[in-house]
This record gives structure tokens, sequence and C-alpha cells, in this order.
């Protein structure tokens, strides 16, 4: 369509899979619209991108995780920040108090990068000559399932904890509401985080969302999808590798999303504890 | 003056049997349900072997799926009578457990190890003060739960079902009741269907404890009674510790159900052994690691990582300090290696261990007198293990550990961490700096320094990847059994 | 040239000592242990206020610890100050128990060499077939272990046929690292026997510096191929302590160490601890101090 006489550009979206924009290796596309009358063109992914997801998010794990909390930190308010300087864009496909929510969602998990080893570890008094302490670690790749409702807030809400941990993330975007993910893929793009820390994929949710809980290499599924049979199917294919699964209601609201922060980051964590002999 | 006397004088230890003249046995057990031993509905009772002797010690009833569900039905009706109680009264009856335990200690320890075949060694100086720890600990907490959860209020989940293994049989159903009632929950627990003994010794603690009806019930029985507790509708929350297969199909069997569950399952340790380490210390970490209790513990030390520039040295230390394990009756208090707890376990360790030996491992295994009678497997090294060797990756449970060497520090952490499992793993050096790197490098739930097999109620037990999830010991360990309400 | 310590670590150490003195030795086992036990005692005296007299009742003692009870072996030796020597070489004459004696400026061996030296000298030739020297603390302290080891290799020297047992006080030592070190140092200069303690510092033979050193042995023999003996002094006063000491040994060295030839235990009051314990699992009766003579 024209505008004065302008005919406009028609966008392709991308796969965000290891920090780079890329085309279903399946080819395979969909329509959308974009606003009210905007033609695009969005990625339907396949298995084959679930596994490169996988493994571009394997890769980056040890060096996300070994980054100091406060760079996380700092990263992660960045994403924030980015994602505040394109809240009209991202209001154009989602709205404006959802994304205002995920970007406060942002700057809370933000805040929990340096916090939540305090929180949920500590030195065990143990009753041995030994230092004993315990310490959550993340879990390593973890799987979301965005929801259909609220699909930038829950999406943000489930990968940011994740994050703050220090885990790295595949995320099966809304199938219903797959823009504002997308767009959230561009703007995290343009952000400090490294290439394969979060992997956004659009196409058919159970068919993506299958490949994905039955990865082998996948350490964590976080189902926000709301639908049971596919919750049961990923618990199934959890078992195989014992994988942690959890389900989540979307988070529809700022509150909902951080009122149960503790939880979401544990879920996503592993506690290690080490024992270290005292004297000499 | 007399004449001296030169003779050279031969000196080795007699043999030291515990008493066991103060142990008050049955000859029959029913199950424990409701606050009252009964038969099961459809009667089935089972000899309970002592493995050292293959002599049957007791009849012990095992629980069918009716009985399950009679045993839930009064953990159900006791649970909000057992959560409405004042904290600290919830705690005072797990302090008169812990008494209790510390009280018929000697007793329970005998028990242990006829019923499982570990020394009494063991027994008396880790499970059953362990055991007792474990409730003294959690009972504290029945009373402080808002503080394990950082302030916030918490409600009990209500009816759990535990399924304990046979390796640590008293000291896991501390693990499992402990922290499950001093939350507010009742449990329905199943002992293992080779040792029941102690946690039928347990019951009679509750009762003496009187502990409120329905609040525990024990339910001895094979796989089939644990496969039903835990596909209850009636169940809350499942715990479990066992192996990873039986792990997996209970974890399949929740799918899509709302019920909660914690996994401990098998694993595949790492010990590494630096060139650092003070390697005499570093032997006892590895004798510690693998031939605590026949080798039969989760978080054994089964692969044994030795970097090249020491490995002839540490594997001739090991095999000398091997020579010295004292193997055979478990009673004996100087026994150092006791019984394999079965004969299907024995059979396993036959099996992983010929496969060693085809695959061109090099086997050593130390002499000595084993009994005629009972399931015996003398304290094996295998040297000259590939990564891909079946005895340097599948869990063994028993007495043998498998050598593996490495040159740097990177290796020795990619060795350590390229396994399904991630239970626990063993660092020995003398180096500190490389100790914490190396200790925050390995995926695994516990680490340990110069030493092995240590635990503590306060510190947190559980594995990464596929030896489970969910954290037994310290604040973590309530969590399991909790939620937040706000 | 700096040093260079082979560690210990003292967690792992001290949990492996303490795991063995939880062996339960009962009935047979405990009597053989204990006429081990005697076999094995350096009877010692070493006070300002020793006389020939007081020697002579020790030697006796020494010879023949239990009149009533035949079977109790004598010790190993009786020890001595140097002045001491020739009494006690004499009383012990022909009866197989050795003459030992302390030397070298005993117990700070704050002295020269040169009276170290002499010291020696003067003790072996009135008899001594044993010296128990002290390492010089202060030259090991300060980090100059050769100079630990030259005096050492001098005293053995003015030794001649005498064994030279050398002291470590490990009290003072500070650390197991260092007890490990000195252990090695000691057995490189030419110690026939590594001792803990002099029994004058405020700890000796515990179980964890035992085990310690103990290992050093195993390690030194394994490496030189010269069997060096072992002396637990200090602190061991009971039967249990003494049976725990060779329970470190047998466990540690082997069966064939369970010898006096390479194991001693430096004792006074132990010695009637061990009779009344043996008397006690003969009569299964316990006794008093009065049952033996005090020296």
């Amino acid at each position: 369509m024209s505008a004065g006489g302008r005919l406009s550009i028609r966008k392709t979206y991308k796969l965000w899979i290891g920090g780079a924009f890329v085309r279903s290796e399946s080819g395979r596309y969909d329509h959308a619209s974009r606003g009210s009358a905007e033609q695009v063109n969005i990625p339907r992914a396949s298995r084959k991108d679930v596994r490169d997801a996988v493994a571009a998010a394997r890769k980056a794990f040890g060096p996300w995780s070994a980054r100091t909390a406060y760079n996380r930190g700092q990263i992660l308010y960045r994403a924030a920040e980015a994602l505040e300087s394109r809240r009209d864009q991202l209001a154009a496909v989602s709205d404006l108090a959802q994304v205002d929510a995920a970007v406060d969602v942002l700057v809370h998990y933000a805040g929990w990068t340096d916090k939540f080893q305090a929180v949920l570890g500590g030195i065990n008094p143990v009753a041995a000559p030994f230092l004993s302490f315990s310490l959550p670690e993340p879990t390593g790749v973890v799987g979301v399932i965005a929801p259909d409702a609220s699909e930038l807030l829950g999406l943000v809400a489930e990968v940011a904890p994740a994050l703050a941990a220090g885990n790295t993330v595949v995320a099966i975007l809304s199938e219903q509401q797959p823009l504002a993910g997308l767009d959230l893929a561009e703007v995290l793009g343009v952000s400090d985080i490294p290439g394969g820390v979060v992997n956004l994929l659009s196409g058919r949710r159970t068919e993506l969302a299958t490949a994905l809980g039955a990865h082998r290499d996948l350490n964590a599924i976080v189902d926000a999808g709301g639908d049971a049979e596919l919750g049961a199917e990923l618990d199934r294919l959890a078992a195989e590798t014992i994988k942690r699964a959890r389900h989540h209601e979307a988070a529809g609201a700022y509150e909902t999303a951080i009122a149960d922060a503790l939880e979401r980051i544990e879920a996503v964590t592993e506690l290690k504890t080490a024992w270290h002999p005292v004297g000499a | 003056m007399t004449t001296q006397h030169r003779t050279a004088i031969v000196w080795d230890y007699a043999p030291a049997p515990e008493a066991t003249d103060h142990v008050r046995l049955s000859d029959r057990y029913g199950l424990f349900i409701d606050g009252a031993f009964r038969d099961p509905a459809k009667p089935r009772f089972e000899p309970t072997l002592n493995p050292a002797t293959e002599q049957p010690i007791a009849e012990i009833a095992w629980a069918g799926p009716e009985d399950v569900t009679a045993a839930i039905d009064a953990a159900r009706a006791a649970q909000p009578r057992w959560a409405a109680l004042p904290d600290r009264e919830r705690a005072k009856y797990l302090f008169r457990i812990a008494r209790l335990i510390q009280e018929r200690a000697r007793e329970l320890a005998v028990v242990e190890t006829l019923d499982g075949g570990k020394p009494l060694r063991e027994s008396r100086d880790v499970d059953i003060p362990l055991a007792a720890a474990h409730f003294f600990h959690y009972a504290g907490w029945a009373d402080k739960l808002r503080y394990g959860v950082n302030a916030r209020e918490v409600a009990p989940l209500g009816v759990v079902g535990q399924i304990v293994p046979w390796n640590f049989p008293l000291l896991m159903a501390a693990w499992k009741l402990a922290p499950a009632l001093a939350c507010g929950n009742t449990a329905v627990l199943k002992p293992a269907e080779t040792t029941p003994l102690t946690a039928l010794l347990l019951a009679e603690i509750c009762q003496e404890a009187e502990l409120p009806d329905g609040v525990v019930s024990i339910l001895p029985g094979d796989g089939a009674t644990g496969a039903a507790l835990v596909r209850a509708p009636g169940i809350d929350k499942v715990a479990f510790t066992g192996s990873t297969a039986v792990g997996r199909d209970i974890q399949a069997a929740l799918a899509g159900r709302p019920t909660s569950l914690t996994l401990e399952l098998g694993g595949k340790s790492a010990n590494i052994v630096f060139e650092d380490a003070a390697l005499d210390q570093a032997v006892e970490g590895i004798v510690n690691g693998i031939f605590f209790n026949q080798g039969h513990v989760c978080c054994a030390g089964s692969r044994l990582l030795i970097q090249e520039s020491v490995l002839d040295e540490v594997i001739a230390k090991l095999w000398a300090r091997m020579g010295r394990l004292r193997v055979g009756d478990p009673l004996d208090k100087n026994t150092d290696v006791g019984a394999i707890n079965s004969a299907e376990q024995l059979q396993r360790i036959e099996t992983l261990v010929a496969a060693g030996e085809n695959e061109g491992a090099q086997r050593r295994t130390i002499t000595c007198d084993l009994p005629e009678h009972g399931y015996w497997f003398a304290p094996t090294l295998f040297t000259d293990v590939s990564p891909a060797h079946r005895i340097a990756v599948e869990e063994i449970f028993g007495p043998v550990v498998s050598v593996l060497s490495f040159r740097t520090q990177a290796e020795a952490i990619e060795k350590a961490n390229n396994s399904r499992y991630g239970l626990a793993a063993g660092i020995l050096t003398d180096k500190g700096a490389k100790a914490f790197e190396v200790a925050g490098a390995l995926r695994a739930g516990v680490v340990w320094q110069n030493t092995y097999n240590h635990f503590d109620p306060t510190a947190a037990f559980g594995g990464y990847k596929e030896s489970g999830f969910g954290r037994e010991g310290g604040p973590a360990g309530l969590r399991p059994y909790l939620k937040v309400v706000r | 040239m700096s040093r260079r310590l082979a560690h210990v670590d003292r967690v792992g150490v001290e949990e492996r000592a303490a795991q063995l003195g939880k062996r339960s030795i009962k009935t047979t086992a405990k009597q053989q242990g204990i006429r081990l036990a005697v076999s094995m005692v350096d009877l010692t005296t070493l006070e300002g206020a020793d006389t020939p007299g007081k020697v002579r009742h020790l030697c006796a003692k020494g010879v023949c610890p239990a009149p009533a009870m035949p079977e109790i072996p004598s010790v190993a030796a009786i020890c001595v100050y140097p002045s001491l020597v020739s009494t006690a070489r004499a009383a012990l004459d022909g009866t197989g128990v050795r003459t030992a004696s302390v030397a070298t400026g005993f117990p700070a061996g704050q002295v020269s060499l040169e009276a170290k030296l002499r010291d020696t000298e003067d003790a072996v030739a009135a008899g001594a077939d044993e010296i128990d020297m002290v390492i010089s603390r202060e030259a090991f302290l300060a980090g100059d272990d050769a100079r630990v080891q030259r005096e050492i290799a001098k005293i053995k020297d003015a030794c001649g046929d005498a064994h030279l047992k050398v002291i470590l006080e490990t009290a003072e030592l500070g650390s197991y690292d260092h007890v490990r070190h000195a252990s090695m140092l000691a057995m490189e200069a030419g110690a026939d026997f590594i001792k803990t303690s002099t029994g004058k510092a405020s700890s000796g033979a515990t179980p964890g510096v035992c085990l310690v050193m103990l290992e050093a042995i195993r390690d030194y023999i394994e490496r030189a191929g010269r069997t060096v003996g072992f002396k637990a002094a200090g602190g061991v006063s009971t039967s249990k302590a003494a049976l725990h000491r060779l329970v470190l040994v047998k466990e540690t060295l082997g069966d064939e160490w369970l010898t006096p030839e390479r194991i001693r235990i430096g004792a006074s009051s132990l010695l009637n601890d061990l009779l009344l314990q043996y008397a006690k699992s003969e009569t299964g009766r316990y006794g008093r101090s009065e049952d033996f003579s005090k020296e």
C-alpha cells in the first residue's frame, strides 16, 4: 500500500539464533499483519532450527554463566533500556501496558543477578572441620514456552529469571502473537546480550515445543503456554533425561511476574554444596 | 633376674563382634498404618535376609494397593490436625523421635548391619547418629519455617509419598520424614525391599513418641508397592531416592499432574587427584569415596581421575592401602568393608566387572578370606580404563573404582563433567585457589575437597542433570515440602 | 635454597588417625598388644633428682616389669641422662635390655654443636647403646635445613655403633608439613629412629603426628631403601593410647613392623598402666596402683 504514492517495504522477520538473525533452515514462512494492515512475513521454525538454537545456547552458557553477577545485571538493565526506547514500536504489536510491565520486569530481574545467591545459599554449619557452603548455580540451557495471552510480558517473565540466574534460553514464541517476540529479538539484538544467550523461535508451538522438550541437551523447560496436553507431553519428554519441568500461568501483570521471583529463579538453578577442609 | 622374653609377639585384632543380645526383633512385622501394625489386606509376608549369612531375620508384610490406599487415607485424615498443631508442638514430636533414635542407637546400628550388610563401624558412627541429627535439625525448623524460605508465609503440601533405597535405610528415612513432618505434611514411606527393618523400628519409635496416628505410615514392599504409592491419586508430593531408571519412570508417570516431585538418583562421580595433593590423605579420600558402605553410595567416587604425573605413585599407595582393608563379618567392629546388600546387587557388580575385563581394563582385586555364605565382593581397582568403557560410564554401586588419567586441570574438569550424571565430585589438592576454581567448574551437587562422603543435616545434598532434582538437608531441604503462600 | 615442603592435609590425617583409634582391641588381641607394647617401651627417667639408686631400681623394673606375670617381657631399653649411663649399663649387663641416653643438651638443644658432640661422646663412652638427640628447632624454624642435617650427621658420627634416635620435638614445629619435612631431614641425615618428642613439650606423640611420621618413614624407605625406626614419646601414658599407636603402625607400615627393633614407646607411667590392664584382662578384676612398684 502506498501513502503519498510510496510503496511500503514489507518486512521479513527472522529467527534469532546464536546472536544472528536467520531464516528458518526449512525456508518456511507465514504471513501476518503488523498493526492494522501492514503485511509481514514471519519465519516458521523447524525442528532443526530448535536443534541449532539449543546448540547456540549451550555454547553461550559457559561464558554467560562465568560473567560476574554485576555484569549480568548491567546487561539485563541495558536490555530494559533498549526495550524502553522501543516501547512505541512494541506497543504497535502488543499493548503499551504490557511493554512497560516487561521493561519493569527486566529491571527487577537485573537487580536479582547478584542477590539470589545470598538468599538461596549460605554457609552450612557442619559438625566437622570443614567450610561448607551451598550456592545456587544456573541449571544450564533452559527452554521457555511463551504464552499467547500477554505474549510479550509472559515471555519476558520467564526469560528474565533464567537469564538473571546465569542460564541461556531457547524460547518458543507465542504461536498466535509472535510479532512482539520477534520485535523483542531485534531489541535485544542491539542490546549487550551476547549471541546465543537468548534464542527466539517463531512457528508452530506444539511442533517446536516437543522438539525442544525432547532435546537431550536441554536442562530445564519452563512452560507458560497454558496447554495442558502439551504440558503433560513436555513432562513425559523431560523424564527422559530428568529435565527440570515447570508450568507457569502466563504473567499478565508486573505484579504476577515478580511476586514469586525467587521461586522462578530457584526453578532454574541447582544448589551446589562444597566442603573445603579447614586446617593446614 | 628372670630371663627375659625376646620371642616375637604376633599381634592381630581378635574377632570383635558387636553383641546382638540387646536387639529386640520380632519374628514378623506387619505394615505400619494409622499408628498401628497390621497385616496386609491380602496377606503377603516375605523374609528379609542377612546378606552376610543369607539367613532370614524376620518375616515382613508387603503392602498391596489396598494397603497403599489405606495408608494414604490415614495420612490424609491426619494431615489437617498435624498441620494445625502449634509449630512448637510439632517440633517437640520430632525432638522426641531424635532422642529415641539416640537412645536406641546401639540396637538400630546392629539391626542396620544385620539387615543390610554394612559394617557396624559405619552404622554405629555414621548412619544412626546422622539419622538422629537430621530429626534434631528439622525439629528445630518446625517453628521457623518462614525463615527457611526468607520470611514468607508457607503451607505444607499435604500428603507425601516417599521411597527410600537400601544403602542407608534409616538415614534415608530420616532425610525424608524429618523435613516432611516439620513442614506439617503427613507421610507414607516405603522402605527398600531388602532393608525394611530399621524403618519398622522407626515406626515403633513413632509409637513410643506418641506421634499422632496416620502422620507416618511405613509400607514395606517391592517396586510394585512403590509404583502404586507414587501413582496414587491422593499423593501431593513424591520424594524418591534410588536409581535413575526408576526415577525416570516416576517422573514420566507424574507427567501432567500437579504432584510435586523430587528425585535423588544415581551417579558416576569423579574424584580428581591433582599432583599437588597431600597424597596420603588423597588416598584416604579415594578409599572413603569408593569403599565406604561397599560402594553402595549414590555419590560414590567411582571415577577416579589422577593426574598423570602422580598416576603410578597414587595407584601404588592406593593398592597398598586397599590391602589393609578388612573385609568380612559386618558385625565385627574392625570390619571396613562388609557384605554386598543382595544377590541381585552382587550379580550386577559381577556383570559390570566382567565387562570391564572384557573391554581390556586391568583388574586388580585384593586377596582376602571371604566368608563361605553371604554376598561378597572384594575391593577392586581397574586401571587402563578408557572414558568410553562401561565401567567408566555406568554406575556399579559396588566396591569397584575405575582409574582414568588426565594431564591438565582443564582436561580434568572436562572429563569429570562428561557424564549424564552430576551428583557429587571430589577434588584432592593442597592448593586453595585451585580447589575453589575446580569446585566451581564441576557440574555436581556436592563437591568435597580432600575428603569424601561427608554428610551433615545442615548441608544440602542432591544432584545436577540425571542425578535428580531437589535438595535434602539444610533450609533447601524444606523447600520441597512447602508451598509459599506469599 | 628455599625450602620445598611436601604437604599434609591436617583434617584428613587427623580423621584417619582418629578412625584407627576406634579399632576394637579386646581379649587375646588386648593381651598380646599389651605384651608387645611393654617390649617396645623405653623406660625413661629424666629428672634433676635422678640418682644411681633410682636408676638401678628402674633397670630392675625394666628387666622384669611384673614378677608375678612372667609372660610379660622386658622393656626395650632404659633411657637416662648421660651421667647415669654407666650405672644403667652395669645394671642391664647381660639382660638384653639396652641402655639409652638422651644427649645433645636435652631437652632444649640450645647449646653449641661442640657441647652436643661432647655430650654424645661421653654417653657412648659410658656404654650407651642408643642416643636420643633432639634437633635444633632454632635452626629448623629459621629455615636452615642444612644446619639441622649437619648436626644430625655429626652426632651420628659421634655415636659410632650406637643407634641414633632423632627427636623432632613436634609440638614446637607448628604444623604437620613441618613434621613431615623434619622427619625426612632426619632420615636423610642418618637417623636410625625418628622420635616425636622429648616428653618435656606441651604435646608429643599425638595420633596425627605419629601417623605423619610413619607415613614419612614408609615413603623414605620406598625411596632410599634404608629402614628407619619410629619412637612415640610424650603423652602416651595409657594402654589404650599405646595400643592406638600400635594400630597406626600396623595399618601404615604393616605387621612386620611390630617389633622393638623398629618401634619404641617412650614411657614412664605407661608401663604400670600396661601391667594393670594386662592383669585386669587375666583376672577380670580392676587393679590398683599398689599392685605394681613405681620403679
